[in-house]
């Protein structure tokens, strides 16, 4: 069942669009990955996806509805999260109310949730306390990915998990992803390392804002040209 | 309150005066801000820096009975024209020396420090009381010309001398901004780095429009000094010194000399005649409260300037650079 | 000396109190307002007109204490709170709130707050005039503390008054889920919104604290001085300084740095013309800007 659907959607910033009639659709369950250069427009894509930019022309269908005019606090609501590849933390409060702040919204007892998160992120256990701005690169953003789990959203949107943290965390990250699909939650990743491709089921490659590519995993791994052009290989 | 003919082009004449002055400040604002993107908020310092300094050129130090009364460092007796040299001279080293510890600050902070280092000097010349007779000011400061003309009409003809600084500047200024330097200072305020990325030192340039529009700024203080003939520290307090001009700019135009040549005589109408209007309306035993309704005039008008109308009555003008 | 470190901690208690409303509201909308001294000053006229109210009835004319004022100044603290909140949602909403939703430069809040800080400086003269208004012509009684320290006994209630309201700020802010959010908002609105903070919800709780602040600001100030239509803009200027040392949006920077300036100014008369006092805060700012323009404490905390 498609869990998210983008039709034709142009989409920027001023007068100057990034997107352009760009079309993709996210089955529910799946990781599906999107990848592409720098100023391919990626950011751009959930920015818009998740309403913090207007698109000038297209759908935006989550679930059955029709999101395009809803603002990111509406979106939060109703199931999808988004993890912003920087400033994707509160930096003066503490690694618990960065946590907490992830359950704003909720009016519902969160703590049993709040100890999962923990126990998925060991690591920030011992830093409940800390300033989050304290903290390294690595554990920044498994503070922002957990910040987006306090919700449980169905569809959750993270943008280059894997920028600027070591290289042995990144490999960590990538597990915990797989693992979040395992409790069945789907997920849009965005990366520009091809090591995503690897955790994905499905892919989309985007160049100067339009779909260059996609596809199974696998497929677009084996296929020369692509590796060639688009994944640096 | 019947007013004679003569009466009514007298105050006029004056008032006339007053705008031009602010509308010379107005401009040298708009050097910083409209043009460069400077948050300068202590147009005050440099309204009271030529003020000051063409009044010790050109008055003559006080003698006899008169020096217990006024004390004053230097009084130089010199002519008119030295001293308004002079005030665009110190407003303009002054600048500098600001500039060079403050410019690298980003915006805001700026806009803030400027206010502090305004209400500095006054504080200074209002405590120094050897440099400039401190909270009593200077009084009798020569007036241009004065013995060419009946003393009653002498405002008319500063009124002439007043006229030709603004039109000078006015058209030194519209000429700066069109010629490539100019057009530098513009793609500062736009985009800063872009601007260093060609290479250009932003710094300099930017020293540069700081130094230049607190000249302009300083013959605005000197005309102002030789017009009241009269000054106090207490002129250059930041409402009348630097926020006044800020609203007279924001309303005619940032960006636009001529808005700022309006927004000065519209917000200075709006301060000075509203007195006489309001006299009339308001019922007896409120007359001295009356004047204050000004405040809340020109308040809800910029208010609305800003909110409906945020580039002003003019906007900015399109620039043509020559080559 | 030590008089002089008290008389700054007194000072510098009221700076901190009337600069905590302004840096909050700083943080979270970007706004740098100009009239916040003006609102300062309607909530000490507010008070004062509860007050004479009550007089007139003939009710709360009893001395608080050994203090200068009745009670009457007391229950004022209410209905000027209430209506210096009120008026700080109005003003939001009519002015700055437009100018957030046009995305304007922060200039143009900046230039507007002028604006309003002319409309209310202008009604407070022509509701009550230019001449000074006292809330009790009683006697103000001096303690005499040791090290030779005199102290009006009223300044023992200010700093007591200051120091509990910014507790309960601070309290606020760091334990319950909307101070939190605040402080989520000041730090990161982008973040915050995609958190599902609902933005222009909180702004109004940050103007209902900063409203409460200004309310009890004034009517200190007011006690500890006298009631006269510029009081509040001539305050404002050690306030940016205060907020400026402290660094944007931070609680616990704007406190020191009023403290701070409080300390510096009054010490500065052992040497300096008391008239330089002004001139001693903005030295200090204008330094702290040049050598740590974040602020004497760089990155905020609360």
């Amino acid at each position: 069942m498609t869990i998210l659907e983008v039709e034709d959607i142009t989409s920027g910033y001023g007068s100057m669009p990034v997107l352009h009639g760009l079309s993709l659709k996210i089955e529910k369950g799946q990781i599906v990955s999107l990848l592409g250069p720098n100023g391919a427009g990626k950011t751009t894509l959930l920015r818009t996806i998740f309403g913090i930019l207007k698109p000038w022309k297209g759908i935006i269908y989550f679930d059955g509805k029709d999101i395009k005019d809803l603002p990111p606090e509406k979106i939060t609501r109703i199931g999808m999260g988004y993890v912003p590849q920087e400033e994707n933390i509160f930096p003066s409060l503490t690694v618990q109310e960065n946590l907490e702040m992830g359950a704003f919204i909720r009016e519902d007892n969160w703590s049993g949730r709040l100890e999962d998160i923990y126990e998925m992120f060991p690591d920030l256990t011992k830093r409940r306390k800390s300033r989050a701005g304290e903290l390294s690169g690595g554990m920044r953003q498994m503070l922002a990915i957990g910040r987006a789990l306090m919700l449980n959203p169905v569809l959750l949107l993270l943008d280059e998990p894997s920028t600027g943290i070591a290289p042995y965390l990144v490999d960590q990250i990538f597990e915990k992803i797989k693992a979040l699909k395992g409790h069945g939650m789907t997920i849009f990743l965005v990366e520009q390392n091809t090591q995503a491709l690897k955790c994905s089921d499905r892919s989309y490659i985007l160049e100067g804002g339009e779909k260059k590519a996609e596809g199974n995993a696998c497929d677009l791994l084996a296929d020369e040209e692509i590796a060639k052009h688009y994944l640096g290989k | 309150m019947g007013m004679s003919l003569g009466g009514v082009l007298n105050f006029l004449v004056s008032f006339a005066i007053m705008a031009s002055i602010y509308a010379i400040l107005a401009i040298g604002l708009n050097v910083h801000w409209g043009y460069t993107g400077l948050l300068n908020f202590g147009i005050a310092g440099f309204f009271a820096l030529g003020a000051y300094t063409s009044a010790l050129i050109t008055s003559p130090k006080p003698v006899g009975i008169m020096a217990n009364y006024v004390r004053q460092a230097i009084g130089l007796n010199l002519p008119f024209l030295l001293g308004i040299a002079g005030a665009a001279i110190v407003s303009g080293v002054i600048a500098g020396v600001i500039g060079i510890l403050t410019l690298r600050l980003s915006e805001g902070y700026l806009a803030i420090a400027t206010i502090g280092i305004a209400e500095s000097i006054r504080i200074f010349i209002n405590n120094e009381s050897w440099l400039a007779n401190g909270p009593q000011g200077l009084i009798g400061l020569p007036r241009p010309l004065h013995n060419i003309v009946p003393r009653c009409y002498y405002n008319y003809l500063y009124l002439v001398i007043v006229s030709i600084f603004l039109t000078v500047i006015y058209f030194a200024v519209e000429r700066g901004i069109r010629s490539p330097w100019g057009r530098v200072l513009r793609a500062i305020r736009e985009d800063e780095i872009m601007v260093s990325a060609d290479g250009k030192n932003v710094f300099f340039f930017k020293l540069q429009s700081l130094i230049f529009g607190a000249m302009i700024m300083g013959i605005g203080g000197a005309l102002y000094a030789h017009f009241s003939a009269a000054i106090q520290p207490g002129v250059f307090e930041p409402l009348f010194g630097t926020f006044i001009i800020w609203a007279m700019l924001t309303l005619g135009g940032t960006g636009n000399n001529k808005g700022a040549i309006i927004g000065s005589f519209i917000v200075w109408a709006l301060w000075s005649w509203s007195t006489f209007l309001i006299f009339k309306v308001v019922p007896r035993g409120f007359e001295t409260r009356a004047p204050y309704i000004r405040y809340v005039l020109i308040g809800l008008l910029l208010i609305f300037i800003i909110i409906k109308r945020p580039k002003g009555m003019l906007g900015e003008e399109a620039h043509v650079s020559e080559f | 000396m030590a008089e002089l470190i008290v008389y700054g901690i007194i000072l510098g208690s009221i700076i901190a109190l009337g600069s905590i409303g302004l840096t909050l509201i700083w943080g979270i909308t970007d706004l740098f307002n100009c009239a916040h001294g003006d609102q300062i000053t309607v909530g000490a006229y507010t008070a004062f007109v509860f007050t004479s109210l009550f007089s007139n009835m003939g009710i709360l004319q009893g001395k608080v204490g050994p203090f200068s004022f009745c009670w009457g100044v007391l229950l004022a603290f209410i209905p000027a709170v209430i209506i210096s909140v009120v008026l700080a949602l109005i003003i939001d909403r009519w002015v700055y709130k437009p100018l957030r939703h046009s995305g304007a430069h922060f200039i143009t809040s900046f230039i507007a707050s002028i604006g309003v800080a002319w409309v209310l400086r202008g009604f407070i003269y022509i509701i009550w005039g230019a001449d000074f208004h006292f809330y009790s012509s009683g006697l103000r009684t001096v303690a005499f503390l040791p090290l030779g320290i005199k102290l009006r006994i009223d300044e023992i209630f200010i700093v007591v008054i200051a120091w509990m309201a910014v507790a309960l700020v601070y309290l606020f802010l760091a334990k319950t889920k909307k101070g939190k959010a605040l402080r989520a908002l000041a730090d990161n609105p982008g973040l915050a919104r995609i958190s599902g903070i609902d933005t222009e919800y909180m702004i109004k709780w940050a103007w209902g604290i900063a409203g409460t602040l200004i309310a009890i600001a004034g009517i200190l100030y007011g006690i500890e001085t006298q009631l006269r239509p510029e009081m509040g803009w001539i305050f404002l200027l050690p306030l940016f300084a205060a907020i400026i040392l402290g660094g944007k949006g931070s609680i616990t920077g704007a406190l020191i740095g009023g403290l701070l300036l409080g300390i510096a100014q009054q010490v500065s008369t052992a040497w300096l013309l008391p008239t330089y006092k002004p001139a001693i805060a903005f030295i200090i700012m204008i330094a702290v800007l040049i050598f740590r323009p974040k602020g004497i404490f760089g990155r905020r905390h609360i």
